[in-house]
This record gives structure tokens, sequence and C-alpha cells, in this order.
């Protein structure tokens, strides 16, 4: 009779910092079900997780619409700072002035980027700031009720029947000519590929700049749409296959040089990208243009990773800052002496 | 004469009289070491060393002195005009006539000579032939040309060598001590000997033709005095920039703006020289924005982030930060913005100097927003004010502007040398992961400790419940979303008590009450070198004692409301046109106060003078 049943519950699932998945959520969602964006908050979780990013490590940017409202619902333990229109690339410099320590992750959309935010945004491309910008891109103005943005396609068709006449903006092109050193475009409903993408982009030390085409289920899901789900799927074509090796993960997977590029990250991790197009070449700049000039005149909808510099120097290094971080240094190192005063009161005599 | 007080305007009081300080001298009557000299050129000919050679001499001859620079917004070939006043008394405002003209600008000469009141002093270029305009002026032709040439061989040189030769005959017509001449010279080239030598050769050169050729009948002339021992010479972006730097600014954006883009290019070569740190890293950084809008979005993410930041920019430049102000109020940032104000409204007179950014700050942002202003009234303000502002915005968790103009910015003023700040940097109310371990937690925007001013955390603090949302939009204490009316309100109501709390922290004003007086006047910022002259000059010349007060900030300290109620009439002096300092006062004042409130304005790009106040208040006052 002398038998024990230990019934534990099985110990929950942590990451290698020994934190649930739990940990790495945050408020309940007020965008429409079925919203492109909740996915890529999904993604971003997992990637976070899944990388062991301590939370508090985090500082979580973003400007004005549907997508920048997205840093809400996830990660609520970790520093956000919603901000104005177009203009979240300035504020993430600053941040990252103060503290270039931390981890920064921008949240966008097309029209806080493409058209009210180009200025800001460009210059932060041009400054290869290390941080990730993610564009959540559905070609429409979700919060005002379905306007066209400037990354629609021309010929797309708003509900209204109005058609956009216009030629797209795209980002990427434009990433890749400014300076931004990890440029990717993938599908809010391709889980796979943006998880792979995010995770290299948590690996990655420069301006990583993705954009996501996450469909508008309210005002751009419809019949004449370029930028619908139902569009998405017919239409996305991947440039290569993504996969990521995090340097944690002791694994050796074997993977054909002939076939697939295989970039080291600065942190030792792997990123593995096997070419499905022909050509393909993400170490170089022009042939990535190129190649997505090409595809809007197919009218496919490349996806993939389209360019990686893992050499070129940040905004940060190129300052030469202090390991500390700014914002925190004490009084005894930003306040010179009073000899120093001494000898500036002396040259003004 | 195109740097003349063309228009002069005051609210609804005509002028009876242009004001003129006229001082009809004659050899034999000497003027000391009182009198203006005005150099007329014309822009990128190189005289500003010579000017500061000038000023430096002067004030190396212990007499009190200003110099100030009406440049136009230009980068060649344009006139340009410096202006030099000598004080015995120690007035360094603008003087309103010019005693003795230095005219080498052929195309507004004539001009220039027009200007002058009778019994004034004209050097020029001998071709000029200006005596034919003007018999009551004493006259002092120069053939600058040929004795350029003759000292200076290399012809690219001598358009600023020549510069020097009116030093030389200035130096000579107004008895000046050659070995501070000398000396000022020296240290104008002290790299480069070369230029030392051959500069200071161009001097000797005027210096002794004056003295063989020139008969001196003008009354003007310097001595020796004491009165600057101990003291310096430097612009009030200059002393910003070093407030700045003993104020322990860790992240400087800007986007170059005249007049304010030598507040940061002063601070760049401060901060290489004295805050990179034995290993060659810097304990700063300093980014040139692609326009102000990315200027101020980086002081906010940096201060919200916990550094001490900071931008400089002017008019333009402000109405540009309008959006980001309202959220830096809202989400509850510390940023400092320095406003070196030229005269607008659009591109304005971007090279002339005005205090017409008043109202515009302190509401800026749409929405029910008031932002904290800090008022310098000298380049050691500058100074100091700039260590008050990070103190301040840290402290309130909010944007603080501060305010200064073109005239105090970019010209050089004596100055006491400045203090080393004795009290330590106030970071404000900021939690660290122990607070936050003791206290279980925090609301972002709670009121705990009764002065309306929460406690916050910093991104990276190691601890589960540091993070919050910062968000312009509706939020709670817990910044949390919310379209809640009750809990917008509440946020809304806890920031105007804040600002009630800003009242009880900014700089005090200064105060000259001789209880005496039914006559108050109130001024800040630049002004106050004219209104201290303006006040003697009323005592003096009308035997109208007046009190003063001078603003240094916004929100009015509970003083300015008792100066008012204390007098019968009170005149508020300001360089702009609609008189917004007033009508801020207005705003902030009783009905009991408000019609005591008289107004006196200045507007025309010139830095306000001591004589056109005067003028104003004696024609309200019936005198």
């Amino acid at each position: 009779m002398a038998t024990t049943t230990v019934t534990n519950a099985p110990a929950p699932k942590t990451n290698r910092l020994g934190l649930q998945v739990l940990d790495y959520r945050g408020g309940k969602t007020t965008l429409c079900a079925g919203c492109g964006h909740n996915s890529i908050s999904e993604r971003i979780i997992d990637a976070m997780y899944e990388m062991g990013v301590q939370p508090e490590r985090l500082m979580k940017l973003s400007g004005i619409g549907c997508s920048s409202k997205s840093p809400a619902y996830f990660m609520g333990r970790s520093f956000s700072f919603n901000s104005v229109h177009g203009r979240m690339p300035s504020v993430a410099t600053g941040a990252l002035l103060s503290n270039h320590t931390m981890m920064a992750l921008g949240v966008s959309g097309d029209g806080d980027t493409a058209s009210i935010g180009m200025g800001q945004f460009v210059h932060l491309l041009r400054r290869n700031l290390p941080m990730i910008y993610i564009i959540e891109d559905n070609g429409v103005y979700g919060l005002t009720k379905g306007q066209f943005s400037a990354t629609a396609d021309v010929g797309s068709k708003l509900k209204t029947g109005v058609i956009n006449d216009l030629p797209p903006i795209d980002t990427c092109s434009l990433a890749i000519q400014l300076g931004a050193t990890f440029v990717g475009r993938s599908f809010s409903g391709d889980k796979k590929q943006l998880l792979a993408m995010l995770k290299a982009a948590i690996a990655h030390k420069g301006t990583v700049m993705l954009d996501v085409i996450s469909p508008c289920v309210t005002f751009n899901d419809h019949e004449g749409s370029t930028k619908s789900y139902k569009y998405m799927q017919e239409h996305e074509e991947a440039i290569a296959e993504v996969g990521f090796v995090p340097s944690f993960e002791d694994i050796a997977v074997d993977y054909d040089p002939g076939t697939t590029y295989n970039v080291t990250m600065h942190d030792g991790s792997h990123l593995r990208l096997r070419k499905l197009h022909e050509g393909y070449n993400p170490t170089d700049r022009v042939t990535a243009v190129t190649q997505l000039m090409q595809s809007h005149a197919t009218g496919e909808v490349l996806t993939g990773v389209f360019y990686v510099n893992t050499e070129k120097p940040t905004f940060i290094d190129q300052l030469n800052l202090v390991d500390a971080p700014l914002g925190t240094l004490p009084q005894e190192r930003t306040r010179p002496a009073k000899a120093v005063l001494d000898e500036i009161m002396s040259k003004h005599r | 004469m195109a740097t003349g007080d063309a228009v002069l305007s005051m609210t609804s009081v005509p002028i009876a009289q242009p004001g003129s300080e006229m001082q009809q001298g004659t050899a034999t009557t000497r003027i000391v070491n009182d009198f203006s000299i005005q150099v007329a050129t014309v822009n990128g000919s190189g005289s500003q060393s010579a000017n500061s050679i000038l000023l430096k001499s002067l004030f190396g001859m212990g007499i009190p002195v200003s110099g100030k620079n009406l440049f136009p917004s230009n980068i060649a070939g344009l006139p340009t005009w410096y202006t030099i006043r000598a004080s015995k008394d120690g007035y360094v405002a603008r003087k309103k006539d010019i005693d003795i003209l230095v005219a080498l600008n052929a195309e507004t000469a004539k001009e220039d000579i027009l200007s002058l009141h009778p019994g004034a002093a004209a050097i020029y270029e001998a071709s000029l032939d200006l005596k034919q305009y003007r018999e009551d002026v004493s006259c002092y032709p120069v053939p600058f040309d040929k004795l350029t040439a003759a000292v200076c061989p290399e012809s690219k040189l001598r358009k600023l060598v020549r510069n020097m030769v009116y030093v030389g005959v200035v130096a000579k017509l107004l008895e000046m001590d050659v070995t501070e001449v000398e000396r000022a010279v020296r240290n104008q080239f002290a790299k480069k000997q070369k230029a030392a030598d051959l500069n200071w050769s161009a001097v000797n050169a005027g210096y002794e033709y004056a003295g063989e050729t020139l008969t001196k009948h003008d009354p003007y002339c310097l001595e020796r005095m004491n009165a600057t021992a101990g003291k310096i010479i430097i612009d009030g972006n200059d002393a910003a920039a070093v407030g700045c730097m003993f104020a322990g600014v860790t992240v400087v954006t800007w986007y170059p703006i005249t007049p304010s883009s030598s507040v940061v290019e002063n601070l760049i070569d401060l901060m290489k020289r004295y805050r990179v740190e034995p290993d060659g890293k810097a304990t700063f950084a300093i980014v040139q924005a692609e326009d102000e809008l990315a200027a101020v979005g980086m002081v906010l993410g940096a201060g919200w982030a916990g550094a001490r930041s900071m931008t400089a920019t002017s008019g333009p430049g402000i109405s540009l930060m309008a959006e980001f102000a309202g959220l830096g109020y809202f989400a509850e940032i510390p940023g400092v913005i320095f406003d070196v104000q030229r005269t607008g409204p659009s591109t304005g007179m971007p090279t002339r100097t005005s205090q017409a950014d008043i109202l515009s700050i302190a509401f800026i942002s749409h929405g029910d927003t008031k932002h904290v202003m800090l008022l310098p009234g000298s380049v050691k303000e500058c100074y100091e004010f700039a260590g008050a502002a990070f103190d301040l915005t840290e402290r309130l968790q909010t944007p603080v502007f501060v305010l200064s103009d073109l005239d105090l910015g970019m010209n050089n003023w004596m100055s006491e040398p400045f203090d080393y700040p004795e009290k330590p940097l106030d970071r404000g109310k900021v939690l660290t992961a122990e607070d936050l371990t003791r206290l279980g937690g925090f609301a972002r925007y709670k009121d705990v400790d009764g002065d309306a001013i929460p406690y916050r955390t910093l991104p990276g603090t190691d601890h589960p419940l540091a993070a919050y949302f910062t968000r312009g939009s509706g939020h709670n204490d817990k910044a949390l979303y919310t379209e809640k009316p009750n809990e917008y309100q509440e946020i809304m109501e806890r920031l105007a008590s804040k600002f009630e709390t800003a009242r009880t922290l900014v700089p005090a004003p200064v105060v000259v009450q001789t209880g005496k007086s039914e006559v108050g006047l109130i001024g800040f910022g630049s002004s106050d070198f004219a209104i201290v002259e303006c006040r003697d000059q009323l005592k003096n010349e009308y035997g109208l004692e007046t009190d003063y007060l001078r603003l240094r900030a916004y929100p009015f300290s509970p003083a300015v409301h008792e100066y008012i109620a204390s007098h019968e009439r009170v005149y508020v002096i300001e360089q702009n046109r609609d008189a917004q300092m007033l009508s801020l006062l207005k705003l902030d004042s009783p009905a009991a106060e408000i019609t005591k409130l008289h107004s006196v304005l200045h507007f025309n790009g010139l830095p306000v003078d001591a004589r056109s106040v005067t003028e104003a208040v004696v024609v309200q006052e019936g005198l």
C-alpha cells in the first residue's frame, strides 16, 4: 500500500532567463479582431521570449496610429513611449543617446512612416541608429477610417471605390539606399518567416527596418485591395528562406554554402538565408534594390531579408560615448571642476 | 542712417519729438569716456577682429564698454555696423546717438554721415569726400587704401588689414593707450605671430598718419579708469554654453539657426575640451538634427530616458517645436529649450533682436498647455539660468524654456566672473529599483507629496514594476489609457497645480524699491541695461524717482503682484509690438492691478536704448 504519487503540475515553460512567456505579454489589445498588427505583436512576444531578452532592458517606441498603439499590447514590463505622429525616430534617437545600453524597438505604420514621418525616417536610416524599426503596413489610415497611405499600390481600390493612382513608396528600397543595415519585408500571416526575421533583428547591431504587410480587416481587406490577406496569400514571393540559429543554442545545422548565405551576427548567432530567387545577394545593396524594383513590375510582393551589413558602425559607435548610460552619469563625471571654470573665465579677461 | 531709430513705437503715445542726446562739444570741452563709436563696413570684410580689438583696448584701459554688431542676414557685401559704447558711468545699453563714425562703406557713407548730430566726428576713406555733406561734423579723411598698401604687400590680405588702419586712427584721435591696443592685437592673433606683426604694423600706420596729418577738433577722448578690473567680456550664447556644461548636460541636439547657433557651437568646443574622459570617450552626445522637430523630439526622448538634454533655437524653430512641447507638458518629460529671440514674424529680420516669443512660448502647443520660462537679464544669468533650467526641468518634469535674445546672446558684455555652482545637481523625483521594492510599485502620475509633482522611473530600472507607458493620449495616474472625464480632469488639474509649485521654485524677480515712488517700472531680459540708465535719466533730468522690478521667470512669483499693487502706475517695458509680457501679467493679475499697467514698447529690431524708454515714460507721465 505504501505507494506515494507525486502529482506536481509540470513546471511552466521558461526561457534562458527563467521567464515565462507570460512575462512578455502586454495589455489586452483594442485593435480589431483579425488585425494583422495583433499577429505581429504575438511574434514580437515569441521572438523576445525565445531570444531571452530581459523585458526591463527594452524600450518600445511608437508614433501615432493603430500600429503605434500596439506597443501597449506586448511586453508590459518594458518601458514604452507612444509619442507624436511621425516623430518616433527622434524620440528613439534621444532615448538611445541617453541610454545606449538599452535595446530599442520602434513600431510605426505606413502613414506614420511614409507620409508625415518621412523626414525623420530617412535620417534614422542614414544614422544607422541601433534599433528595430517595424512598419505595420496596411496601405491605409485606420484610426481616421480608411484613407489611402503612401504605400498603397497603384490601382488599389478603397471600399468606397476610390482608386489609388500615385505610385507607392517602397520603404525597403529606401532603407537600403539610405544606410539601414538590416532590411526585410514580411507578412503578418507568415508566422515562421516573421519570427525568424525578428529574432535575427534582435541579434543585429544597427538599424533594422522591417516592413511587415499587415492587413487592415476593417478598411483594406476587400477585393481590389493589394494589402489584403487574400492578395498576400496569392502574391507573396519569398526571395529567400530565413533561418536563425541563436548564439546560445549550440546546434550545428548543416547548410549548403552554394545555395545559402550564412551571416554571422555580432552576438555570434547565425542568420541563414537560402536563396529562392535567381541572383539573390543580401550583401549587395545594388542587387537588393534591383530585385525589389523588378518585383514591382511583375506584381509580386517580395518578402525575406533583402540586405544585411554587420560591419557598418552604428550612430552610437560613431559618437564614441562612455560605456555607462549618459543619462545617469554621476555629477563627478558631468560637472567639470572649479579649476576649469577659472580657466574659462581667464580666457575672457 | 540705416541703424537709426527711424521708427520708435510706443502704445498709444505719439512721440512728441525725436530723441536726441546731442553732445555739442568743441575741442576745448573734453568729453571723456562717454561716447559711442560706430564702424560702418560691409559684411565679409573681416572687420570683426578690428572691432574686437577696439573693444578690448577700451576694456584694458579700465573703461566700462559694450559692443554691438548690427549685421545683415547675408554672407558678404551688405552693410554692417559695429557700435562701441564707452561709458564712465557704466551704462552698457545701446546709445541712441552716434558720436564718432568710422565710415568705410561707400554705399552707406552719405547716409551714415547725414545721421550724425552736430559736433560729432567722422573718420572716412578720403576718396569719399564726406565733408561736403556736413560742415558741422569734425571730419577726418584718411587714405586707407594707400596706407594699407604700404604696410601690406600681399594684395589679397589688404581687405582684412585695412580694418587695422582705422583702429590706429581711432586710437590716436581718442588718445588711447597704445600699450592696451598692442596687447589686444597680440591676444587676438595669439597663435599667429606673423599675422600679429602685420596687423600691428597696420595699426601703427593709421596711428602715425593720424598723428602727422590730422588735427583733432572734436571733444571725444579716452582716459584710463579702473572700472573693469577683475571683470570678463563674453557674449550671452557663450555664457549659456558654459552654464550648460557645468549643469552636467549630456545630450545636446540642434538645428542651426541665427542667432542661437553659437550656443551649441561654443558648447561643442567646451565639451570636446573638458568633457572627454582620459580614455578618449565622451560624457556627452551632440547631434545636429534634421530639423527643429527632430531636435526637440530627441531632447524629450533623452529626457524621458534620464539625460539632461537641451536644444537651442530661435523663433521659427520654436514654432516647429509646438507639438512636442505639448507632449512634454502632458507626458511630464524634462528638457531644456533655449530660445535666442530674433525679429519675426516668419523669417522676419533674422539678425535683429526682439523679445517677441513670450506669448507664443508661454502657451505653446494645442490644448491647455503652459510652460515655464526663464528670462536671463545678463550674460551672468545666461550662465546661471542654464543651471537653474536643468534643475527645474528635472524637478518639475516639464520642458523649461530659457528666453535670451540676439542682443544678449551675440553681443559682448562686461560681467563679473561667473561663480562655480555651489549646489549639487537636482535630478528630481526618480525612483530606483530599491525604492520600488520598498514601496511595492508606484503610480507614475500620482501626487504623492502634495506638490503635484509625481515620481518617475527611468528605462532600464531593473525591477518588474518599474516600467510604465508614456503617452500623449489621455491617461490616469497609473499612466493607463483613459477617456474617463474625471480621470482626464484630475490629471489636468494636477498639472495646473504643478504650475503653482513652479511659481515658488523659479528665480524670483529682482526688485529695486525705494518705498517713496508711485511709479514702478517692470522689465526683463536685455532691456535691463537700458532701464537702469533710463531710471537715472528720469531722476536726474525730470526729478522722477522710479522703482524697478526685473522679471526673471514665468510663472510670476507672488512678489510681482505685491510690487504692482504697491504702485500707482507701472510701466512694462519690452521689445515687441503687442505688449506680450504686459498681456501675460494681465492674465495673471486681479482687476485692481490690471488698471495700473502701462506699456513701453520698442520693436524696430535694434536693441532698446535708455533715451527711448525715458521719453515714453515722460510722455505718459505728462512731464
